[in-house]
């Protein structure tokens, strides 16, 4: 691959890397509904009611391409429901909406799959009483054993069946659950679901992945290596929307967030400015939510800030265990180690 | 008491012709309920889909026998076809509320008397099975204790079941079988990796309809009638529990199931009529004993359920109940 020579051919090569891309998402103003360079989903007028409710009722949004979309917002916001809306699984009052320029409102769920936007469930769902293997295996696409005429004879699928399997070892090993593969998905933990249920969506390599909370469950060690593989889905050329209430991931591997509130979207823009919207902190994330708990740094400097705040023990004698000297001196002795 | 009369009787069984018709019929309900989730309730009406379909035909159109099969098969896909539409995007329960009722119907219609010219009505169809024997290969004579015409009906009843139980297993090994499978874990979960789930439920509920429909022809065959009572809603009891005593998501295990109720119902019955005859038992009549030997069968099956819920061959892992 060689470098473009210079700054303006650089929208002109086809081959963009989407890790370093750093092109501005959106034309114009970071503002709610706003149009974007490259959308890969436009949704126009969405809305869906529950008896009254309005669960959702966007305006306008566009889901921009080759880059990672955090849909983050309180408990009731809409964000499952509009993914179920986008997906086929509900149908809406009114509205439409294209992925990649197909016009797929009122289309049946498997079909949108197969177009390449492929979703997780919030509460997810593995086959408990199938194997790992099997699990991941369920999720490929063009296995022509999958057809009642071609399933007697093992002729014509059992070639498409070992890569089938050979994409799945991968993918297995890549989300540590190769030693799992031949127990009953029943068997593992809600984590290790979620990771099963990630995996195998991506066995339809989909051009669009829909992940609802796919980092609810998921034990911290593994968290960062997960958030690799998902930063990395886009320099396989795919595009990410995720929901989510982990704000450190958002602001690791999020390249742009749109916040939702009762229904709407009230804020869009890249994950540091959308954080520092007064109205998306009071309605969201609260006070000190930019301090990653995490690594040591972030430590000290919430106790800083905490020292600063009139109504925070930190700072009089009646901190103890949570007097600065105290956690930064333990943080030290765990660094030594 | 005659043990050996007892012991041969319930050996006889094993292999009966209806054993072989209440096999197919629970593979078909294997291939519903163990291996796609679809709760069919009205595996009896597939039968008797089959069984008036091949009869009708023969006696009404005087079609050639391999004709009447294949209408009684075609009869079957459209029976499922119909009954499907409307229920297999509901929730599993709304077929099994359908298919009860569909077989009910289809029995009132057989009854009725305006269709006595088509369907004998209560009396049912007789004198159809000639086409069928007249194939018979094996010249009169005694071939392992039997003649020659139950004979034949057995190797054709069991060869029937080695070649269905043969295809559902290489169907089921296949990545068609395991969409069904996944379908009957979580079908919403299929459908979101862009399988039509519609479609591959349709096709096990023709599946399981034709297996129904093959059965329905073994188990009147031998008999050289069909009547609408022997359709009734207990048949379909009598399948559900041959199942579960074999195991659900299995091939074998209808096959076994339908052999242990039989050998179960069999031995029973001459056991209690032996006591009953050589006056050991005084407090029962041979009537009370035909029934008693149904809840024998009853109090069987919820030992299994408790005991062994997976049935004899299933894999507990696999327990549709968990």
């Amino acid at each position: 691959m060689t470098e473009p020579r210079d700054d303006s051919h650089d929208v002109k090569t086809e081959e963009i890397n989407y890790m370093t891309d750093s092109r501005p998402i959106a034309i114009g103003e970071n503002l709610p509904g706003c149009k974007k360079r490259d959308p890969i989903v436009v949704a126009e007028n969405v809305t869906r009611s529950f008896g009254g409710i309005n669960a959702v009722d966007v305006e306008y949004l566009e889901i921009p391409r080759h880059k990672i979309t955090a849909l983050i917002g309180p408990n009731g916001a809409g964000k499952t429901t509009l993914f179920n809306l986008l997906t086929g699984f509900d149908t809406p009052n009114s509205g439409e909406w294209k992925f990649e320029g197909s016009n797929i409102a009122g289309v049946s769920s498997y079909k949108v799959a197969r177009m390449g936007m492929v979703r997780t469930f919030q509460l997810t769902k593995v086959m408990g009483k199938l194997t790992v293997m099997e699990n991941m295996r369920l999720g490929a696409a063009n296995q022509p054993g999958e057809r009642l005429s071609n399933a007697l004879f093992k002729g014509i699928w059992g070639g498409r069946e070992k890569e089938i399997t050979a994409q799945a070892n991968i993918l297995l090993e890549k989300f540590k659950l190769d030693a799992k593969k031949d127990d009953y998905a029943a068997s593992l933990s809600g984590g290790q679901r979620k990771l099963l249920e990630m995996a195998r969506s991506l066995m339809v390599r989909p051009k669009l992945v829909m992940l609802d909370e796919p980092m609810a469950g998921v034990n911290p060690a593994l968290t960062q290596s997960l958030l690799d593989h998902i930063k990395n889905l886009k320099a396989e050329g795919m595009t990410v929307l995720f929901v989510e209430h982990d704000m450190n991931m958002v602001r690791h591997i999020a390249d742009w967030v749109v916040v939702m509130a009762e229904g709407r979207i009230v804020a869009e823009g890249p994950p540091g400015e959308v954080m520092k919207n007064p109205a998306v902190i009071d309605a969201y994330l609260g006070a000190h939510h930019d301090v990653d708990l995490g690594d040591a740094e972030g430590i000290k400097e919430l106790e800083a800030e905490l020292e600063a705040d009139e109504e925070s023990i930190v700072g009089t004698e009646n901190a103890g265990i949570i007097a600065p000297e105290v956690v930064v001196a333990n943080l030290e002795e765990e660094d030594g180690k | 008491m005659d043990f050996g009369f007892i012991f041969s009787s319930a050996a006889g069984e094993l292999f009966s012709p209806t054993t072989a018709a209440y096999a197919l019929a629970a593979l078909g309900l294997a291939v519903h309920f163990g291996y796609s989730g679809l709760l069919n309730f009205g595996q009896a009406g597939f039968m008797a889909v089959g069984a008036y379909g091949f009869a009708i035909s023969t006696l009404t159109f005087k079609v050639p026998f391999f004709v009447g099969l294949l209408i009684a098969v075609i009869c079957s896909v459209a029976f499922a076809f119909v009954l499907g539409i409307p229920t297999l995007r509901l929730r599993a329960d709304y077929l099994a509320i359908v298919t009860i009722a569909s077989a009910e119907i289809l029995r009132y219609i057989v009854t009725t008397n305006q269709l006595t010219g088509f369907t004998g009505s209560a009396n049912g169809l007789a004198a159809f099975e000639g086409d069928f024997f007249s194939m018979n290969p094996f010249p009169p004579g005694t071939y392992a204790g039997m003649n020659n015409r139950d004979f034949f009906i057995r190797i054709v009843g069991w060869g029937l079941v080695v070649v269905c139980c043969t295809l559902v297993w290489l169907l089921m090994r296949s990545p068609w079988g395991r969409v069904l499978k996944g379908i009957r874990e979580d079908e919403n979960a299929v459908r979101s990796l862009g399988k039509n789930v519609y479609s591959y439920k349709m096709q096990a509920l023709m599946i399981g309809g034709v297996l129904g429909a093959l059965s329905g022809m073994i188990f009147t065959l031998p008999r050289g009638a069909v009547q609408p009572s022997n359709y009734g809603t207990e048949l379909t009891f009598f399948l559900w529990t041959c199942l579960l005593l074999g195991g659900m998501a299995t091939v074998l295990g209808p096959v076994i199931g339908a052999m242990i109720f039989w050998v179960v119902l069999s031995l029973t019955q001459s056991l209690l009529y032996g006591l009953i005859e050589s006056g050991a038992v005084t407090w029962l009549t041979t009537v009370q004993a035909g029934q008693l030997r149904y809840i024998l069968v009853g109090v069987a099956l919820m030992l299994l359920m408790i005991f062994r819920p997976q049935g004899v061959f299933g894999n507990k892992k696999e327990l549709a109940f968990a």
